[in-house]
This record gives structure tokens, sequence and C-alpha cells, in this order.
């Protein structure tokens, strides 16, 4: 509005209002914070669209990521290469989608990806059931949401039984 | 996999966001789901599909549409002689990346070149290929979209066209409308983002042809200039909205749960921001700039019995004094119909904010129960609870690594004792002794509820008696007892609840319900008790009971008047005089007799309830919260037992307590700002500083809560006890404004038998007479109740038509299920 900017085009930033949940200053703090990560990598001028990408051992020390147990899972799905390296699209992208603002179809999408049986149990309960608790709790979850009877969660399944969850809105929120 | 699925549907784009291509262990799709679904959207490619947000559905009914539309092409380009249909042909098998081209380019919407190019080429051709299925006139339309200017068009575009073009534009803009709900990456969503601008762009130029062009261009300028205000004023919202930091670091340190507390406490901030801007700048200010000052009529100065003390800091904390006489409260307003120059009218205007506090806090609660409504899923459901605990326990917020270890414990614990609870889930369990367990519980909570009801009804009449008696004679208890009282009790019984609510063995979820419930109900009777124990106060005063109220008053108001009539002829030394050729005395305001003004009153009381709950609060926060972490953390290296373990330890936040807390102080807040117009500023202040010193005191005293299980359902449930507060708020003040008369010698209504005939009184000397006649017309009953019984007709239509709704969804559901299946 009223300070000059030089980050982005005035287009660019319209583009990405109307491409993402967040507002100008919003964008423009993202750009803050993934220039701190790498101050010597990423340019200051994204006018001319530089190709510029960070690793996924930066991003995943990022505070609000840091202590999550999923961190590399959700890198990895929304990078474009899939080894988890973000440009600032992406990485736009993945707090576009894990913000307040994004709807329930859209987080059950990416949940989807993030999410499997087996690791993500061993990583919310940092390994400490046994194989046989383990085993139960895969089949009960089966049992629970499997609705087409392959035996397996598809993406209808998952996103029948997250669509009833109370909690999902509010757990699968990061703030940036 | 990705190109198996490419090699089914023929897309090369859509798969590295396709959901159906993500290959995990005990995840995998099967082809044959895959299949089925490539045939699902077969058999549905020509219907609209319900849900815009799942790309790929789309993507795949484009394609079969586009497939479709190909076909039609191959066809009626065969019949096509038109340089157009060649450019057609050549633009589909040319793959430049030019945008500037020419028109043939921009037709297709030009091709960035950052890959994926096949299918902007799908959707150009499947665009028009969808109206191709009813538009024989392909030629014409292809030429008027290759050739866009209009100059160098043959033929004049058709009505039909027009409409069609117009179709395709609406769904570019629908389309850039709803980009960022799309589960694609942000490259391909920019270049989808640039491709539909630079069509709408470019067709709404060519739609302005023929007759309101110049209108239509203008419609067109004027939306963009709307939308462009739009987004500066989100921009610009989202720049205001306060104290964004504290709450992420509350969120990182505590989670979800508890900081909902404050982001509730934040908008209940922007609601009293307005309120407080509606009484200030409606309200308070107009009567302090324009209004008569201080000191020049009666009811604007202290009387002289009370002006020795009238300044003191005691009498100003009791809200008595200079701050009872003046703009702050109800009996300061002067009856005037117009003040100052502006002809500002003080009374109407003093009505309608009433009324509208109350309308704006209906709406917007409305409101956001309506968007919540949306997230709340299906109901007390345990049918989901092992997968729910899976994906979606770990609250994403959390960035401290100490909560972290919490988080991972307390799910660690709660699958345990799941898993033990699934295992054990065929033990019989004594029904008959829950059963009387649980109404033994509730049979205290009734006594408990029975009790403080009884006890505030006791104190408020003690503290009749002592005013009778004249409160100098008691000390400071005394006099603040029914506050204290009442505070304390809403201390205490939750407390109370929580212990007898161990009896009732309920799941985590009910158990809460209960809870909320019964302080709830708690917080309500007590209210309740307290303002037909005032209205008691008032009547005692007439020392009449209720139905005989309204004739006292009457009978108070002669009373007072005869009075003055023979305090003035006392100051003509005796003699009434007959006729008003004596000059008037000059008689101080001071001096004047008042009568009584039970407005300012019931404003009063209000007020000193908010300001000793304030203070209650912060004590016990300061106590309760802060003295005993220190006392933990000192003393625990000479003390017995661990401290930090064992009893007291460190405090929990109670987020329940503090969140009814708030919405009963918005309750107090809304009964009585109609009598006292400063009330929403005094809340703005504690508010604000509620905010400050509880952040403090979370991230200072507390601990994360250990209970896996968050209580986030209650959101809808908070928002439905506000609404229902509100409701009871005001119901009181509807009832003064409707039946009792207004004080005859103090407030804006003086002199008028009701409050709502400043309405009437402003239609006739503000509005010409045919709107009274109109006005007059529409509030016969003869219209009013046909009318009440139409919106009660129309509701119950609305809900009959929103279950049916349902159904269908459901139904649509279950088809794509089972389609999904085969």
């Amino acid at each position: 509005m009223g300070n000059k900017q030089t980050i982005f085009t005035d287009e660019q930033l319209d583009a990405y209002q109307d491409c993402t949940f967040f507002t100008r200053k919003e964008i423009l703090r993202l750009h803050g914070r993934y220039y701190e990560m790498a101050p010597n990598v990423v340019p200051m001028d994204y006018t001319r669209d530089p190709d510029v990408k960070l690793p996924m051992q930066l991003i995943i020390n990022m505070p609000e990521l840091k202590e999550n147990p999923f961190r590399e899972r959700i890198v990895e799905s929304f990078s474009e290469d899939g080894e988890g390296s973000l440009s600032f699209n992406d990485f736009v992208d993945m707090f576009s989608v894990l913000s307040e603002m994004a709807p329930r179809e859209l987080k059950a999408i990416y949940a989807f990806k993030i999410y499997d049986l087996e690791k993500t149990l061993n990583k919310l309960t940092r390994e400490e059931l046994t194989a046989e608790e383990i085993t139960l709790v895969c089949e009960k979850v089966i049992e629970e949401a499997d609705m087409d009877g392959d035996g397996k969660l598809g993406f209808a399944d998952f996103e029948n039984m997250i669509s009833k969850a109370p909690d999902f809105l509010s757990t699968f929120h990061i703030r940036i | 996999d990705g190109s198996d699925v490419d090699n089914e549907e023929s897309s090369a784009a859509e798969n590295d966001d396709n959901v159906k291509g993500t290959d995990k262990g005990g995840k995998k799709t099967t082809p044959r789901t895959r299949r089925g679904r490539g045939r699902g959207r077969g058999r549905h490619g020509g219907e609209e599909d319900e849900e815009d947000e799942d790309g790929t559905r789309r993507a795949g009914h484009r394609r079969n549409r586009n497939r479709r539309g190909r076909g039609r092409a191959a066809e009626n380009e065969g019949n096509d002689s038109d340089g157009g249909a060649e450019k057609d042909r050549k633009n589909q098998t040319n793959q430049k990346s030019k945008e500037d081209d020419g028109d043939e380019e921009d037709e297709k919407g030009g091709r960035s070149g950052k890959g994926k190019n096949e299918k902007k080429q799908d959707k150009k051709p499947d665009k028009k290929g969808k109206k191709e299925k009813a538009n024989k006139k392909k030629k014409d339309k292809k030429k008027s979209a290759s050739g866009s200017d209009s100059d160098s068009e043959e033929e004049p575009i058709t009505e039909e066209e027009l409409a069609k073009l117009k179709e395709e534009v609406e769904e570019k803009k629908k389309l850039i409308a709803t980009l960022r709900n799309k589960p694609w990456k942000m490259k391909k969503k920019l270049s989808v983002l640039k491709e539909a601008q630079l069509f709408v762009e470019k067709f709404e130029g060519a739609l302005g042809k023929g007759k309101g062009k110049k209108f239509y261009a203008y419609k067109v300028m004027m939306t963009k200039k709307w939308m462009k205000f739009q987004r500066d004023f989100e921009n610009f919202k989202t720049a205001c909205i306060p104290w964004e930091m504290k709450i992420k670091e509350i969120e990182s340190h505590f989670g979800s749960s508890v900081a909902s507390y404050f982001i509730f406490l934040r908008w209940m901030y922007g609601i009293n921001m307005i309120l407080f801007g509606l009484t200030f700048g409606l309200v308070m200010v107009p009567e302090a700039l324009m209004g008569k000052p201080y000191g020049s009529l009666p009811r604007k100065t202290v009387p002289r019995a009370e002006e020795a003390t009238a300044m003191n800091f005691a009498t100003l904390w009791d809200f008595s004094g200079f701050a009872q006489y003046s703009v702050l409260f109800y009996g300061y307003y002067n009856n005037q119909r117009t003040i100052g120059w502006l002809k500002f009218r003080m009374p109407l205007s003093y009505f309608l904010v009433g009324v509208g506090t109350i309308g704006y806090s209906f709406m917007i609660v409305i409101r956001t129960m309506a968007k919540n409504a949306n997230d709340d899923g299906g109901g007390d459901d345990t049918s989901f609870n092992f997968s729910w605990k899976m994906f979606t326990s770990w609250d994403y917020l959390i960035g401290n690594p100490e909560t972290a270890d919490n988080k991972f414990a307390s799910i660690t614990t709660s699958f345990k004792e799941a898993i033990v609870e699934e295992q054990e889930s065929r033990k019989e369990e004594n029904i008959h002794l829950t059963r009387f367990l649980r109404v033994l519980a509730n049979f205290l909570a009734l006594c408990t509820l029975a009790g403080s009801g009884y006890l505030i009804f006791f104190v408020v009449r003690r503290s009749q008696k002592f005013a009778l008696e004249g409160l100098e004679n008691y000390g400071w208890w005394e006099r603040n007892e029914v506050n204290m009282v009442m505070s304390l009790l809403g201390m205490f019984c939750p407390t109370l609840f929580d212990v007898i609510s161990s009896l009732e063995n309920y799941h985590p979820r009910i158990a809460l319900r209960w809870q909320l419930g019964r302080i709830f109900a708690l917080f309500l009777g007590n209210l309740y008790t307290f303002i037909i124990a005032l209205m008691d106060e008032i009547n005692l005063k007439a020392r009449y009971l209720l139905p005989f109220t309204i004739f006292n008053m009457y009978l108070e108001e002669k009373i007072v008047k005869y009075n003055m009539t023979i305090w003035e002829a006392s100051l003509y030394n005796g003699t009434i005089p007959e006729n008003s050729t004596a000059p008037p005395i000059e008689v101080d305001p001071a001096d004047v007799p008042r009568g009584p003004c039970w407005e300012t009153m019931v404003g009063q009381e209000f007020v000193r309830l908010t300001v000793s709950d304030t203070m209650t609060t912060y004590i016990t926060i300061l106590i309760g919260d802060f003295l005993r972490a220190v006392f933990v953390r000192f003393f625990n290296y000479c003390w017995c037992w661990d401290l930090e373990y064992g009893f007291p330890s460190y405090s929990e936040f109670d987020i329940s307590g503090n969140v009814l807390g708030l919405i009963f102080n918005q309750g107090m807040i809304w009964m009585g700002s109609f009598y006292a117009p400063c009330l929403p500023a005094i809340n703005v202040f504690r508010l604000h500083t509620s905010m400050y010193l509880q952040c403090w005191a979370v991230m200072c005293c507390n601990v994360p809560q250990e209970r896996v299980f968050k209580a986030s359902r209650s959101n809808n449930f908070y928002m439905a006890m506000l609404l229902f507060i509100l409701f009871l708020s005001t119901l009181p003040a509807v009832y003064t404004i409707v039946s009792i008369p207004p004080s005859f010698d103090c407030g804006p209504f003086s002199g008028k038998t009701r409050m709502f005939e400043v309405i009437s009184e402003t239609l006739e000397h503000d509005f010409p007479s045919w709107f009274g006649k109109v006005f007059g017309y529409a509030s016969n009953p003869g219209l009013i109740l046909p009318f009440i019984l139409l919106m009660v007709l129309s509701i119950y239509y609305l809900n009959a038509t929103s279950k049916s709704y349902k159904e269908a969804n459901l139904e649509l559901k279950k088809k794509l299920q089972s389609v999904r299946n085969r």
C-alpha cells in the first residue's frame, strides 16, 4: 500500500494472494522466513523468479516444524521433486495448506499423503508400543475406517473418516 | 505408477498431485480402484461435479469432455472451411511457449513454458467442447475466439455466442476464485492463474460489443475495483489483528486447546471494541460535546448533600459522586429532543444505540455459529476412536520440546489405555452401582445450586437492610458483600462440581459436558437470583409488591413534584405564585430536590459487579497461580514430599472455567450497557489487561495439560451458550423499555410514559406525515401476526429443504463409494 517493497512485483503478490490463503503482509513475512534460513542462497529480489531450492535439512529445523514427528513427510509431500527440497513456491504452498483458512477437504488430501499406518504410529509413540500393540492398532484402524472392504485405506475411506473428526482442523494447523 | 494412470486417462499433468497416485505401506490403492475411478468418471463425465475442490475429479471430467469435444471438433472441422479451424488445429499441435504471438496464441491462453503444456491445451478445447454439444454455430464462435479484435470481424456476434462466451468467462473467473483450494503444486496454480486471467481479460473486452457495451465495460471496471478494494481491506484487516505472536507462543507451548481460550478472548475484544465505538461515539461524545454542561441542570449536578465526598477516591471507585453525575450513566442525559447546532437527536440516538448493540451482537454470534457449524463433524462418535487417535491427536502447533515430550507421553498412554479397553471390552460392569452413583452425584449438584441461589438471595436482602440503616455504620465487607459472595461462589462451586463428577465415571468428553452444563446452571441461577433480588430492592424502595410498582412510581412522582413546588414556594417566601409573571429565582441546581433514578442505580450495580468480578479474577490468578508456583518452586527444597509432582504442584490452565467466566461477564455487559453507556468501555479495558495478565500467567505459572483429550468440539457449544446468554441478557432491558415508565427526573426519556415513544415522536417530527401513516399501518397487529406466521413457515421450509439436501448429499456419497469399489 504505502511502503514500496522490491522483493516481488505487484503482480506476483497478487498472484500469490490468489493462489494461497495468505495476505500480502503474510507473504512478505514468509519470504523473510525463507530468506533467513539461508541468506547466502536465497535472493532478496524475486522479481525474476529465481530457481532456488532449500534442502530438507534446513526446513525441518524451523521452529514450527522442529518438534513435529512428521516433519520429513510433510516437507516431502510439498516438494516438487519428492526429495524434500522446497522452492519458495512450495514453501508458501505448504504453509498455506497448513494455515487456518484452508478448508477441510484440501487438508485431507495432503494429510493422506503425509500419513500412513505403521510408520505414523511409530512416530507418534516414539516406538514405545510393542509389535503386538502396533498390529492391534493398525487392525482396529482398518476395521473402523475401511469402507470399501479392500483391507486398505484409500483416499475415500480416509476422507470419510477425517471429515467426521472434530479435532482435525485444529490440530492440522501451523501458524506462521 | 503415475505413468500407468497416464495411459489410462491420457493426462500428463495431474498425477503428481493426484491422490490416487500415492503409494504407502498399508494404503495402496489397487489398480482395480483406479480403473473404477476412471470408469466412474466416464459415466459421470457429463455431469457437473459437485465438489470443485477435488482437482482430480474435475480434471477427469474435463478430460472426458475434452475427448468428446475433440471428437466433435474433428467432425466440425471437416465442415469448416474457416481459417479459424486451421488455426485451432495448428495450435493443438503447436507447443510454442510465447504468449504474445498473436490472437491464436492468446486464444489458447498462452503457454508459459513451465511445463505441463498439454493440460492447458486440454482446457481450452475442452471449454469450447462443452459448449459445442449444444452449439451448432461453433464456426462463428471459433472465429470470435480466434479473432478478438472487433475490427477484423467478418460477421457480427450473435446473442447466443455472446451468452456462451460470457458463461466461459464466468467459469474462468470461478476457477480463479477457487484456485487456492486446488491441491496442485504452486507452479501449476500460478500458470493456470495467468492463463485464466489472460483469457478473461481478452474476452471481457470482446464481450462488450453491441448494445450495452459501455455499460458492460463500466460494470467490469467496477467489479475489478471492488475486488481490489476487498483485497486491500482483507490485507488491512489482517494487519490489524493484535496479539498474533503472543498466541503463537502459547500455542507452541500449550497446544491448541489452551490457545483457543485466548483466541476467543481476542474475538470478544473485537466485539466489545465495536460496542464501545457505538456507545462512545454516538452517545457519550455527543452529550459531552453538545449537551448542557455539568452543573446546568439538577440531574447533571452532584446534590449539595453529597458534594463534600464527591471527589474522594472511595466514592469514585464506588461509581458515585462525580462518576455518577457524568456521561457514564443513564441519569445524566437530558431529555431535550435535539441538542447542539447539529440538532443531534440524543434520546433517539440513545435508544437506537441500545437496540443496535443488541442487534449487532446477535448477528455476529449467529454468523460465527454458522461458520463453525460446517466444521462440526458427525455426532459424538466413538466409531473412529483409533483412527482419530492416530491421525488427529498430534497438535501441529507445538513447538516447544517439553510440550512435545509431554504430548508423546500422553499419546502413548492414550493408545495403551485404548488397547486395554479394547481387550477388555467384553468385561461386565456393575450397572446398578454406576447408576446409583450418578443419581447421587446429580442430587448433590442440585443441592449445591439451590444452596448458592439461596445464599445470594439472603445476601442481597441483607445488603438492603444495611442500606436502609445507612452504609456508614458498616465496614468494607458489608458494603461489598453481594459482589464478593457472587464472585466467590463462581470460584468455588465449579471445583465442587469437579469433585462430584468423579463419582460418575463418565467418558471424559461426556463428563465435560455435564460439568459445563452444571457451571452454566450455576452462573445463570446466580445472575437471575441477583436480578430478582435487585428488582425487589427497587420495589422495596417503593415499599410495594411488584404489581403495584408502576402505580407507586406515579405516586412517588406526584409526591416529589409536590415537594418541589412547596420547596419553590419556600423560595418565594411562602407564597405560591398564581401566575408566572414573577421572575424565576436563580437556584443552584445542586440544591434542587431530586426524584428517584432507578436506571442509574441499576447501571451502577452492574458496573460495580463487573469491577469486582475483574478484581476477583485477577487476585485469583495472582494467588492461585503465581503464589502457588512460587511456593512450589522455592519451598520444594525444604519440604518433605516432592511438591512438584504431588500436591499442590503447578496449576493447569482451566479452559472451561475461564471461557465461562468470559461469557458471563459479557452477559453482564449486555444487560447493563443500556443503563450505563460506560460499560463497554470498561469491558474493553478489562479484556485488554486480561489478555496481557493471563498470557503472562499462563507462560509463567502453568504447566501443559496431562489429558490428551481436547475440548475442541465444545467450540460451538460455547457459541451456543453465548447466544443463549445474549438472549437472556437482553430480556430485562427489553422488558423495561416496553413496560416500565422511565424515571421522570433523569435520563433521555424522562417525561415520556414509555421509552419506545421516542420512536413515534421522531416519526412525527422528523419524517413526512405519510411515513408516519405507513408505519402506523405496518405496526398493526393484524399485519404483524401473519408476518410472524410467514417467517415461522419459511423457517420450517428452509429446515426441510436443508434436510433433503443433506440426504441427497449422503446418497451421492454412497453412490460415489459404490462406484469406486467396483
